[in-house]
């Protein structure tokens, strides 16, 4: 009677519109439209809650505000002055994975951060960008990076080994880290859900049961939203410094 | 041995994963509890600190948790 329906359904992407330009599939997809949805969702809150430009701001210039000082604490702490080159982009990558993450946790809706194409994208962007951005300052000085100060030489060809290769997997644990946190959330959201009916099915006291953990687990996920978009931001942060500074 | 019976297996190995990041996680909290009874007033940056390397630590966790999805349904 109650088919058992993969937890891993969820993140199927599905063609709204599609569009195929010769071999290439470059459908508007399910993804897409989360994505569109999410810039419009952070636009309309950086223009509109700033409309009336009041000295002592209203309570959605308050969280408009909030919000930029929020990252340019971030990015000073980080980066330091020169950071404020680097604000624009860090601000709006914080705020696609937060609006990302967000809209996600809406029932029948899309987490479009959940895909391992689109984290390793965005990983692989500012991974390249900031090597490009430490070639650029440093030139050859660059290579320095991979050995820290200090070290006696015998051990030096070992370090240098171990520091590029945690050098490289950068992007990959930046991005693994984003998509298997949202996956596995949501996927876990899904299995506790599929509890309930038939728990429900004995009686209703066995089914409120895995209905109180979809309560916890989704105040969870939010928390973890939230934590998941200021952790990409922050180490985000980190490399940019690595790459001005300390090279 | 059949490839249901290999993946089950597979999947319940891949829980064992999460014994290194919970006794991490523990470590931080405990460091944390330390650092704010020692110093009340540091509470909030070393707080913050505490959050980033919480979501570090637990994103082990989680890559086991993907691994052990990935080798159940992949």
């Amino acid at each position: 009677m109650a088919e058992a329906h993969n937890p891993l359904e969820q993140f199927e992407i599905k063609a709204l519109v599609p569009i195929q330009i010769g071999d290439l599939n470059a459908s508007f997809t399910n993804s897409s439209l989360f994505m569109v949805l999410a810039v419009i969702c952070a636009t309309a809150l950086m223009v509109f809650a700033v409309r009336p430009r009041n000295t002592i701001p209203g309570r959605w210039q308050l969280i408009a505000e909030l919000c930029y000082q929020f990252i340019a604490n971030m990015v000073s702490d980080n980066i330091g002055k020169e950071g404020k080159t680097y604000f624009p982009f860090v601000f709006s990558i914080f705020v696609f994975v937060l609006f990302g993450n967000f809209l996600g946790m809406l029932p029948y809706s899309f987490t479009f951060t959940s895909h391992i194409a689109v984290t390793l994208t965005m990983a692989l962007v500012i991974f390249i960008m900031v090597t490009v951005i430490a070639f650029i300052k440093h030139g050859m000085h660059f290579f320095s990076f991979f050995l820290p100060k200090g070290v006696p030489i015998f051990l030096s060809p070992l370090l240098i080994v171990i520091e590029v290769i945690s050098y490289f997997t950068r992007p990959f644990s930046l991005s693994i880290r984003l998509f298997a946190n949202m996956m596995a959330g949501h996927t876990l959201l899904k299995v506790v859900g599929g509890f309930v009916f038939p728990l429900g099915a004995i009686s209703a006291a066995f089914g409120i049961v895995p209905v109180a953990g979809l309560v916890a687990i989704t105040g969870l996920e939010f928390l973890i939203a939230f934590l998941q978009a200021y952790i990409f931001t922050i180490l985000t942060c980190i490399y940019i410094n690595d790459a001005v500074h300390l090279h | 041995m059949d490839v249901e019976a290999a993946k089950l297996i597979g999947a319940g190995l891949a829980t064992l994963g999460f014994i290194g990041p919970g006794v991490g996680i523990g470590l931080i909290w405990a460091a944390l509890i330390n650092a704010v009874g020692r110093n009340p007033a540091a509470a909030g940056s070393v707080t913050t600190t505490a959050w980033v390397s919480f979501a570090l630590v637990e994103a082990l966790a989680i890559f086991a948790l993907a691994i052990a999805l990935l080798i159940l349904f992949g």
